[in-house]
Order: structure tokens, then sequence, then C-alpha cells
């Protein structure tokens, strides 16, 4: 890649998304739209400076609901991702039972979440592991499923063990698969704990714009949600980083490209 | 059948007394209702003996191969090696494929110890041996013309250089058995040619008894013992032909007569076959 090409493509991101502020922004104020409706950018952030102690609080709350469903997320899609990816009885018979679960819309669980729990942390925590488990099974169980039948032959003709090839292969070889799907489950995550926060609790992000727009403090409720898109991008970027690093050899084609 | 030069006997002539793998009268049908893979089939390779199984595509050439390596189970009759019958996959073969299939994520190095992590003594050995291991891996890809690739990974190798080092990790256990499935198949001639170079010399050094799966007439001819031709499915022996050109062989014989016509007549047989 040519080093102008390097930097255009390094640019990018932040050339578009200064753009589509800029243009949000001059939308606004040529259209003379009211704050009550859509608030120009600088009126979402002014609103967040304002109420920084605030969203400070709440984000955090969010934080820590988001990454503890996420972290269950992960535990749990890796135990039954690997059981279903290496066993077609295994695989069958949940199959249908994860699908069904993942049509479910997890705002509906909420409530029995809520009755179950009570209002506050816990279904907020729930509800992000709920949302974002399942990319995390089915990558995982993709990784293992779509092992070469004659690396398996060259393991078992060794005399490897269902548990070697595994450790050996199975495991190294869905290592890129896994990391996709964590950037995927990372921001489902926080649609999962959001939404709880919106319906069932008393701190939280979605709690600070459920009240936010109740007060019609419009302005507020975006700086919300500007904070969440950026809490999302971060984690995006943190295991992206992670995933270069620790598979580098799946990612090679985009690097000497 | 013309003159060549070479021995030629039909099958179920002369039973090899010191046969080092039997198949005996074996019959495959992969599930009930299917029609059989492989037909009634009877072949006997000798301890050290260099076999390949020509035949057009199908006919179960790659299943004679998981058949002795005890990755599938013959639906009638016997395959023993080493006198014993096979009952469960056989923890003394080394396997390559067209496909390399080395492992992305490891150095050329580390999949060629690849093995030694599986197989019993090695594997109880390794922490201790690691360095003899890796002197032991180093020599052997030196002596495959990979002397300096260990760090490499493989997708910074070039297709040959990859199955060379796939024949590496199929050898570094010390296996008494080589299967290889059509091996070159995917290489350019030049490298294909190379390798066979390469392929004779690992073998004559080491004399482990090879089953070789090819297409290949002129790799038959220039690697084989013996070379046994197939029918169309479902699978059986046709002719078995003892290659009695001299040993090394090297690229200048494969432009003399007598190697022409054995081809010549590996080409007849499978056209006979495939017209039939």
């Amino acid at each position: 890649m040519s080093r102008s090409r390097f930097n255009a493509v390094h640019h990018a991101p932040w050339v578009a998304s200064v753009g589509l502020f800029v243009i949000w922004e001059l939308g606004v104020r040529v259209s003379g739209m009211p704050e009550y409706i859509l608030p120009s950018p600088s009126a979402a952030l002014a609103a967040a400076w304002t109420f920084r102690e605030a969203i400070w609080m709440h984000a955090e709350q969010t934080m820590i609901t988001t990454l503890g469903g996420f972290l269950i997320a992960v535990i749990f899609g890796v135990i039954l991702g690997a059981a279903v990816g290496s066993s077609r009885i295994i695989y069958s018979a949940l199959n249908p039972i994860l699908i069904g679960f993942n049509s479910v819309p997890k705002i509906a669980v909420v409530p029995i979440l809520v009755m179950w729990f009570g209002i506050g942390g816990i279904p907020a925590v729930l509800t992000a592991f709920l949302i974002s488990f399942f990319p995390i099974v089915a990558n995982v169980a993709t990784g293992l499923a779509t092992l070469e039948p004659e690396l398996q032959d060259v393991l078992r003709s060794l005399g490897a063990s269902r548990l070697d090839i595994l450790r050996k292969v199975g495991f190294p070889r869905s290592l890129p698969y896994f990391f996709t799907s964590l950037k995927v489950a990372v921001t489902l995550a926080f649609v999962g704990s959001v939404m709880s926060e919106t319906v069932a609790a008393n701190v939280g992000m979605g709690y600070l714009m459920m009240s936010a727009s109740s007060k019609f403090n419009v302005p507020l409720v975006f700086a919300g949600l500007l904070v969440i898109a950026v809490m999302g991008i971060v984690m995006y970027g943190i295991f992206s980083l992670l995933e270069n690093r620790w598979t580098k050899w799946a990612v090679r084609g985009a690097r000497s490209a | 059948m013309p003159q060549t030069g070479l021995k030629v006997s039909v099958m179920d002539s002369t039973p090899v007394t010191t046969a080092f793998v039997e198949i005996d009268k074996v019959r495959l049908r992969y599930l009930e209702g299917d029609g059989l893979a492989l037909e009634q089939t009877s072949m006997t390779i000798a301890k050290g003996e260099f076999i390949a199984v020509v035949g057009p595509s199908g006919c179960g050439k790659s299943t004679l191969l998981k058949l002795v390596s005890g990755l599938i189970r013959p639906t009638e009759g016997k395959v023993r090696v080493d006198r014993q019958e096979v009952a469960g996959p056989l923890k003394i073969v080394g396997m390559a494929f067209q496909n390399p299939t080395l492992l992305p994520w490891r150095t050329t190095l580390d999949n060629v110890l690849l093995p030694l992590e599986i197989v019993q003594p090695h594997r109880s050995n390794l922490r201790r041996q690691r360095k003899a291991f890796e002197e032991k891996a180093m020599a052997l890809l030196s002596s495959v013309g990979l002397a300096g690739c260990e760090k490499k990974f493989p997708w910074e190798l070039s297709g040959g250089m990859q199955q060379r080092a796939s024949l590496c990790r199929a050898l570094i256990h010390e296996p008494d058995l080589m299967m290889l499935d059509e091996p070159f198949a995917a290489l350019d001639a030049f490298t294909r040619e190379e390798l066979w170079d390469v392929l004779q010399g690992l073998w004559m050094t080491r004399r482990f008894t090879v089953l070789l799966v090819t297409h290949d007439l002129r790799e038959a001819a220039y690697l084989a013992d013996t070379i046994y031709v197939m029918s169309k499915r479902p699978g059986r022996i046709l002719v078995r032909y003892d290659n009695v050109l001299p040993r090394p062989r090297n690229q200048e014989m494969t432009f003399r007569q007598d190697f022409g016509d054995l081809v010549h007549e590996l080409k007849g047989h499978i056209r006979t076959v495939r017209a039939a």
C-alpha cells in the first residue's frame, strides 16, 4: 500500500465522523429545527458538559453492567460453543432451541427478569448477557466445526484424542472467529444493558435518558446516545487491537496487501 | 501385451512372503444401501516397499489409504499391518495430502514438531528433549531444502515449500508407514518433479513403507517399486506392475524408452478403464 493510500485509509474514519457532525449541525441550524425535536450536536455536547457529573456516574454504572453481562456471555458462550461445535449430536439437539431463543426480543424478557430480581443492576447485567452470548456460541462453534477433514485425519492417524485435536487445532483455529464475535457481542451487550436500564432501573445511561426525555431535555438524551456510542466504539477498538495482536496470522491478507 | 523390458504381472500372482501391509479381500460400503466404494480388493506390501496406486478419479484410491491407516473400517475382509489386524487409527503412520494442511498460527518448525506433541513416547519426553527434537526437525527441514525457513510462517512459503514442510511433518516421528494422497497434485510441473527427487531421497535413506495415491502416471513410474491400476468405482485392482527401473531414478531417465513405455502402458490401462 502506498503511503498516501495508507494515510487516506487512516484518516477516513475521522473525516467521516466529523463530517457527519458538521452536516448534522448545519442541517439543524439552516432548517431552524426546534431543540426539543432534534438538538444540534453542539447543543448535545453542551448538555453533556453541563451534566458531566451525572453522566459520568450513570455511564460508569452502564459500563459495569455491560461488561458484567458480557463477561458471563463470553464464559457461557465459549463453553456452549465448544460443545455445539465439537459434537454433531449436541449441535442438532440445541440448534433449534438456540435459534428460537435468539429470535425472542430481549426487551420482552426484561419484565420477567424484573419480576425475579427486582429493579436495578441485575436485570441489566442479565439482559446484556442474554443478548450477547449468541454470536459467541455461533462463531466458536463454526470455528470448531469447519476443521479441515484432512487435518483431522493427520492428527487421528497420530493417535490424537478428541481433546488433543481441540487443543492443538480446534481452539487456535477458532480464535479469529472468537474475536470477531467478541466485537459484535460487546456492542450488543450495550444494547441489552441500556434497554433494561431504560425500562427498569434507577441508575445507568438508559435511566438517565429516560428521565431526561420525560423532562423534555432532548439535548441530554442525545448526549446520552453519544456517550453510549463512544463507549461502544472504545470497547470495539480494544477487542480489535487484541484480535490484531493475537490472531495476526488470520488478518495477514489485510496487512501484507 | 507389448514387451517393455519391465516385469509385468497380473494380480493374484505371486504372494509376497514378507508382507508388512496385507489387504485381504476387503470390500467397503460407506453407508448402508449405498453402492460399494471398493470392490473386493487384495494387496500385500512388503516392508520398505514403495507402491503407487493409480486410477480414474473417484475410484476409491483415497479410501484405500484410509482403510490401511485405520481411519475407516472395511465392510468385509481384513486389513493387517505388521501382522496385527487394524482396528483403529494406527499410530505409526505419517500422512500428506494435496493440501499441505499446515497450521497458519505455527511457524514451520512448530508445524513439523506437531506430531511429537501427540505421538507417544515423544509426547512425554517433549519438555525434556525439546532441544534435541528441534535439532532433528531442523535437520529434516534442511534435507528437503528448507534450511533457514524454520521461523517462517506457512503463508510466507510458496506452495512447493509448504508441501516440503508437510512431508517433514509426516516424517518427524519416524513412522513405518507413509500415506501420500496426491501430495504433489497442486504444484507446478517443475516443483513437482523436484519434489519427486526429495521424496525419493528421503525414502532411500529411511526406507519407510509408502502408499502413494496419484493421478500422475509419470509420478507413479518415477517413484514406485510396484504400481497398481484400479478400476472405476467400485474400485478394484486390475493390474500390478513391478517397476524394475534402477534406483536412484533421475530426471534424465524419464526420457528413456523403458520409462516412456511403462507410462504408455499405464495410460492404455487407464483409457480402457475409463471407457468401460
